[in-house]
């Protein structure tokens, strides 16, 4: 296990942030930490990534100990902020020599490095120009970069996308994916379902301070009712015909029948409809989605 | 020592582009020190003795512009994250500080150059010889060191770029509290005392002595004081930039 904490709890005045947290997180895994605004997953972060003591309970990072041996984590690790923590003034070369000539990179070897990431990054034209003058995507961008100079056991990614434009967004899930082709292992916060899905191997659900769910997006969706059939007819009375054979609820012309998801129960539901002398518009096989899973999950534990 | 040049670097870098920072520090000590020469200097007493007179006393003075604004470039630093990044980072935390110090005394150095070039158009003519000048020089230089690690202090403790600039307000009122700008034996006798024995005083008592080649009287007590305060600032920050992380 590259992250491992045990029982870990932070409090601001007298907020909770933390009460109890466990986590384990495999090397070149990609986990996702989800949870709405202020349920803390960049307490979380920076309690993992050093910046912040917690009040009780023990994190391991890379198999040290945060609090005890924050030196060792800080060789292991580079972390992404949720705000780019970029110096304005200076330009995007210029931020990337500095942070190589910090990892003890020689001056002619930081300028390559530099040049590497500008490249690979797509900063390449911008590399002279102040940062200030950047997008909101290229300095996202160039935080990551920041945050690859020296390539990292660990990787924290807190928000990533948030606030970038769709295309920006695209061009981080792909950087992402690279990094994990390269056995990064990758510890990442969001706020959107859809980047969890699409980028995690694993999603814990924070909220009130400790995991109320954790598992596969496939194994989250499961959790909360498996897939439902959602048949149209052309007027409401034909959806309540089919439901006195089908079972399941109407609403106006639509017809929702819980459902395995197989080929042979779609196939008995239509006999069954249409054996009732009812025609079926649209058939449409509905999955619950990881909004559907956040919703019910937070609707319990609230 | 590497991450401490490469800070260094930056925060010179970050200040040659702040420039605004920089003219600022330079050009408020030089219309203060034309004010004093010229709308007091009269009335003190001739403007030529009191441009010898007053020189030290705004040499100091511009140390608390340069101090306020290290001051408010730590909290930018502070506030934006960039700190974190660094701190995330295996160099020792205090390389950022450092870097920050050392730009400030390099501002520091200019904006004495700039008065003191401007006080020798006005008429300033200090009597000191090379080696007083190089003494002056390091007695102010050993106080703007201390005064740089007291400002990143505050900036590390201050809660927002606008309460660091509130150092400016101290920084701008003690040094009528001294000899800077009039002898202390014409304050009235309860002040005396506070202007007398504020670290500010020997310092530019001593500045003035050494570059009007007169006795110096108070060069250990300025010593001790720039000394003491530069040991008890860089202790005090750099034991507050290690405690961030409790917060
Ligand atoms: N330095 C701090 N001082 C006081 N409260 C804080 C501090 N940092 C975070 N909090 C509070 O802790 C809670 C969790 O914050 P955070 O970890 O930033 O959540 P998230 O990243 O999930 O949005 C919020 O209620 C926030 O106001
Ligand atoms: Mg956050």
């Amino acid at each position: 296990m590259i992250v491992e904490t045990e029982g870990l709890t932070k409090r601001y005045g007298s907020t909770t942030v933390l009460s109890g947290l466990d986590l384990k997180v495999a090397e070149g895994s990609v986990l996702a930490l989800l949870g709405p605004n202020g349920a803390g997953k960049t307490t979380t972060i920076r309690i993992l990534s050093t910046l912040t003591r917690p009040d009780g309970g023990t994190a391991q990072v890379c198999g040290f100990d945060v609090a005890r041996e924050a030196a060792a984590v800080r060789g292991m690790i580079s972390l992404t902020g949720q705000y780019a923590a970029v110096d304005e003034e200076q330009t995007g070369r210029e931020n990337l020599v500095m942070i190589a000539r910090l990892r003890g990179f020689a001056r002619p070897a930081a300028r390559a490095r530099a040049l590497e990431l500008l490249e690979r990054f797509g900063l390449t034209d911008a590399a002279d120009r102040r940062v200030r003058t950047y997008s909101g995507g290229m300095r996202r961008r160039l935080d990551l970069a920041m945050s690859l100079v020296a390539q990292p056991r660990l990787l924290f990614l807190d928000e990533p996308t948030t606030g970038l434009d769709p295309v920006s967004r695209t061009t981080m899930w792909d950087a992402i994916g690279d990094l994990v082709r390269d056995g990064v292992t990758i510890f990442l916060t969001t706020q959107y379902l859809e980047e969890a899905d699409r980028l995690a191997d694993r999603i814990v659900v924070l909220h009130n301070g400790g995991v109320v769910a954790d598992g596969t997006a496939d194994a989250l969706k499961n959790s909360v009712g498996g897939t439902r059939l959602d048949l149209t007819f052309p007027c409401a009375e034909d959806a309540l015909r089919a439901k006195a054979v089908t079972g399941g609820t109407a609403d106006g012309m639509t017809l929702s029948v819980p459902s395995d998801g197989s080929a042979v129960h779609l196939h008995r539901v239509l006999d069954d409809v249409l054996a009732a002398r009812v025609d079926v518009l649209r058939v449409s096989t509905h999955r619950p989605t990881l909004d559907d899973v956040f919703t019910s999950l937070t609707a319990v534990a609230a | 020592m590497t991450a401490s040049l490469t800070m260094i670097g930056r925060s010179i870098r970050l200040s040659r582009r702040n420039f605004d920072l920089v003219i600022m520090a330079i050009v408020l000590p030089v219309m203060m020190m034309a004010l004093f020469v010229y709308v007091f200097g009269g009335a003190i007493g001739s403007v030529q003795s009191y441009v010898d007179y007053v020189v030290p006393g705004i040499l100091v003075l511009s140390t608390g512009y340069g101090a306020t604004s290290t001051a408010m470039s730590v909290t930018d630093d502070m506030k934006k994250g960039v700190v974190d990044r660094f701190r995330s980072m295996p160099i020792n935390g205090f390389s950022l500080l450092t870097g920050h110090v050392v730009a400030s005394v390099a501002r520091n150095a200019l904006a004495t150059f700039a008065v003191v070039l401007v006080a020798l158009l006005m008429g300033f003519r200090p009597a000191a010889s090379p080696v007083g000048w190089v003494l002056a020089m390091g007695v102010l230089l050993l106080y703007v060191l201390a005064l740089s690690w007291l400002a990143a202090g505050f900036g590390v403790v201050a809660r927002s770029v606008e309460s660091a600039s509130l150092l400016g307000f101290f920084m701008l009122f003690i040094p009528y509290l001294s000899s800077a700008f009039v002898p202390v034996e014409t304050m009235p006798s309860w002040l005396r005392p506070v202007s007398e024995h504020q670290p500010i005083t020997p310092v530019i008592e001593t500045v003035r002595a050494l570059l009007n080649d007169q006795p110096v009287s108070s060069g250990w007590l300025a010593l001790a004081w720039s000394g003491g305060l530069l040991v008890a600032a860089f202790g005090w920050s750099t034991w507050l930039f290690g405690r961030i992380n409790r917060r």
